[in-house]
């Protein structure tokens, strides 16, 4: 289409730049579309890929004392390159039973802790995805609202509700009840994770269970089923997505969770998050505690790639 | 239809256990006791502490720093990520690309934080920067992984963005470059303010990263709360908390009232 008459706006003057610094680009070269991916792909190769390449490759040295207390893994001698890699802190993973132990500990917290906060949601996605519609959006901002207030400062504002004279002894000793040990047991990592990760839980929960079709419902109810039925045979399959969503945004954090298990938890806490931050700050032992790293982004892998599959059903929807 | 009494039941005490732990510390941070569960007072006492509180003071405003300076360079990465992941459709390594723009997302903060110190270290040795860990260190490090949220954020509302625009702006003459200033950026700009929000959020709170690229004499406010609480009861950090969790709710309640009154005429249509 060719224009008739010059149009009077957009004023010309300002249109130029633009074009010209395009134009000489070009010539160079270089296409806008690679000036928009260059900064965020080369920060997150340089601050995010690297690095893991870095961990892997540390968790081939030794320990040695000067800095950085690590072995080399090129030297030079005699002029020619040698490549030292160290198995050891991968045997010693599989051989020494703290680390296996705290493997298996962290999975299996962090799997009832998830099975917990589902149990918890659950009713409460349900319930919001079913509110009339001027308390649906009140309802959600009061779930996301926690999320916004600090992690820490949740953390720590539970361990003044469970410790020994804490508002749930002080309420319990009302009824003459004898206060409960809630504090530096598993049971309050636990509470920590359901209570600092139940968010995560309810938002996917909700966005599959308000798409839902309610006509299935009445469907099932039509044929006869009970509303337990309904809800076991109807509700439950269809919302499978928002189920494993949740619970894997819930389940991958806890497992490298440290906050919650040195505040909440006791001695004999066993979290793979907390023994990588002891191997590092407290031995000081920094191939090890970058062997015990990549150990556990294996055990997060698989949960991440079904974390993905989910969030893709999730959003199709 | 399932309208009976467990849900409203369930919710509400759902809804109570998520508040009941912070309502009674705002409650508590206005206790005169030191023990911060017996009640013997209505004070102020512990407000004027934490303002007396040199290390706090100069903790909270290193940490207001780094989660301004690491939100912004995260809010101008994640938006190009965000642009290129919704608008290129094919592009060599796409899949790579997309990966560690989400990675970030779920690597446990442990990893995330190790990782990045190796990385530094490793770098002095071979470059010479950065020397040394400090405030510099610490932003890259958020920068990082907040460069994630805001690209996730910018990237749903790119999604639903009505394209004929951007080629109308074109038809008539305008490059690319005008096309994204002009027309894109202001339709997208909520979405903008919301990821620069959140990267600063998860910059302020962030512990764990914080630590490892840390230097000594640069202490976050997270890490100077987590060894005050580490070492004890101390009924100051009540008084920070309250004071957090009041800039919050405001900051929300602003926010919610902004949109409320921005939605009604395509809302109700």
């Amino acid at each position: 289409m060719t224009a008739t008459h010059e149009p009077t706006y957009p004023p010309p003057r300002r249109l130029r730049p633009w074009n010209a610094v395009e134009r000489r680009l070009a010539k160079v070269g270089i296409t806008g579309r690679m000036l928009v991916l260059a900064a965020p792909a080369l920060w997150l190769l340089v601050f995010f890929l690297i690095p893991l390449a870095v961990v892997f490759g540390i968790s081939l040295a030794t320990k040695q004392f000067g800095r950085p207390p690590y072995s080399a893994l090129l030297s030079t001698e005699d002029g020619t390159v040698q490549l030292t890699l160290h198995l050891s802190n991968y045997i010693r993973l599989f051989t020494d039973n703290l680390y296996v132990a705290a493997y298996l500990s962290s999975i299996r917290i962090a799997a009832i802790a998830t099975i917990i906060t589902l149990i918890v949601g659950y009713p409460m996605a349900y319930a919001i995805a079913r509110a009339p519609d001027r308390w649906r959006n009140i309802l959600l901002m009061l779930v996301i609202l926690p999320f916004f207030t600090s992690f820490l400062l949740r953390v720590y504002a539970l361990t003044g509700f469970m410790r020994g004279n804490g508002v749930i002894n002080q309420v319990l000793g009302l009824f003459g009840i004898q206060p409960l040990v809630m504090m530096q047991t598993d049971f309050a990592v636990y509470v920590g994770i359901v209570y600092t990760y139940l968010p995560f839980m309810i938002l996917p929960l909700y966005t599959t269970l308000v798409k839902l079709d309610t006509s299935l419902f009445e469907a099932s109810a039509d044929l006869g089923a009970k509303p337990l039925r309904t809800f076991l045979s109807v509700t439950l399959p269809l919302s499978l997505p928002g189920i494993i969503a949740g619970s894997m945004l819930v389940f991958i954090p806890a497992i490298g969770e440290f906050v919650i298990p040195s505040l909440l938890g006791g001695p004999e806490t066993l979290m793979i998050g907390r023994v990588l931050w002891d191997e590092f700050f407290t031995n000081a032992n920094w191939p090890r505690a970058a062997a015990v790293a990549m150990a556990m982004l294996l055990v997060v892998v698989v949960p991440i790639m079904l974390l993905q599959r989910a969030q893709g059903a999730v959003v199709e929807k | 239809m399932r309208r009976g009494w467990f849900l409203p039941i369930a919710a509400a005490l759902g809804f109570s256990f998520l508040y009941a732990p912070i309502v009674s510390l705002v409650i508590f941070s206005f206790n005169e006791n030191r023990l911060v569960t017996v009640w013997s007072g209505f004070s102020l006492k512990w407000y004027g502490e934490l303002f007396r509180d040199p290390q706090m003071l100069g903790a909270a405003w290193l940490s207001l720093q780094i989660a301004a300076l690491a939100a912004s360079i995260a809010l101008v990465l994640g938006t190009l990520a965000a642009v290129a992941l919704v608008r290129f459709r094919r592009f060599k390594g796409r899949t790579l690309f997309s990966g560690m723009v989400s990675a970030p997302l779920v690597m446990p903060d442990v990893i995330t934080g190790l990782a990045l110190l190796l990385l530094f270290v490793a770098m002095e040795s071979l470059i010479g920067w950065p020397r040394g860990r400090g405030m510099l260190t610490i932003v890259i490090a958020h920068a990082t992984f907040c460069t994630a949220y805001v690209c996730v954020v910018v990237q749903s509302r790119l999604s639903d963005f009505d394209r004929s625009l951007e080629e109308a702006a074109m038809d008539l003459g305008a490059s690319p470059l005008r096309t994204f200033f002009d027309v894109t950026l202001p339709i997208i700009a909520p979405a903008l303010v919301s990821g620069w929000l959140l990267g600063f959020t998860l910059s302020l709170d962030d512990l764990v990263i914080a630590s490892f690229v840390s230097g000594p004499g640069s202490s976050t406010l997270p890490m100077v709360i987590f060894s005050k609480v580490r070492l004890g009861v101390s009924p100051d950090v009540n008084a920070l908390a309250t004071i957090i969790i009041g800039i919050v709710a405001l900051g929300v309640l602003a926010a919610t009232i902004i949109q409320l009154r921005s939605k009604p005429k395509k809302a109700r249509a």
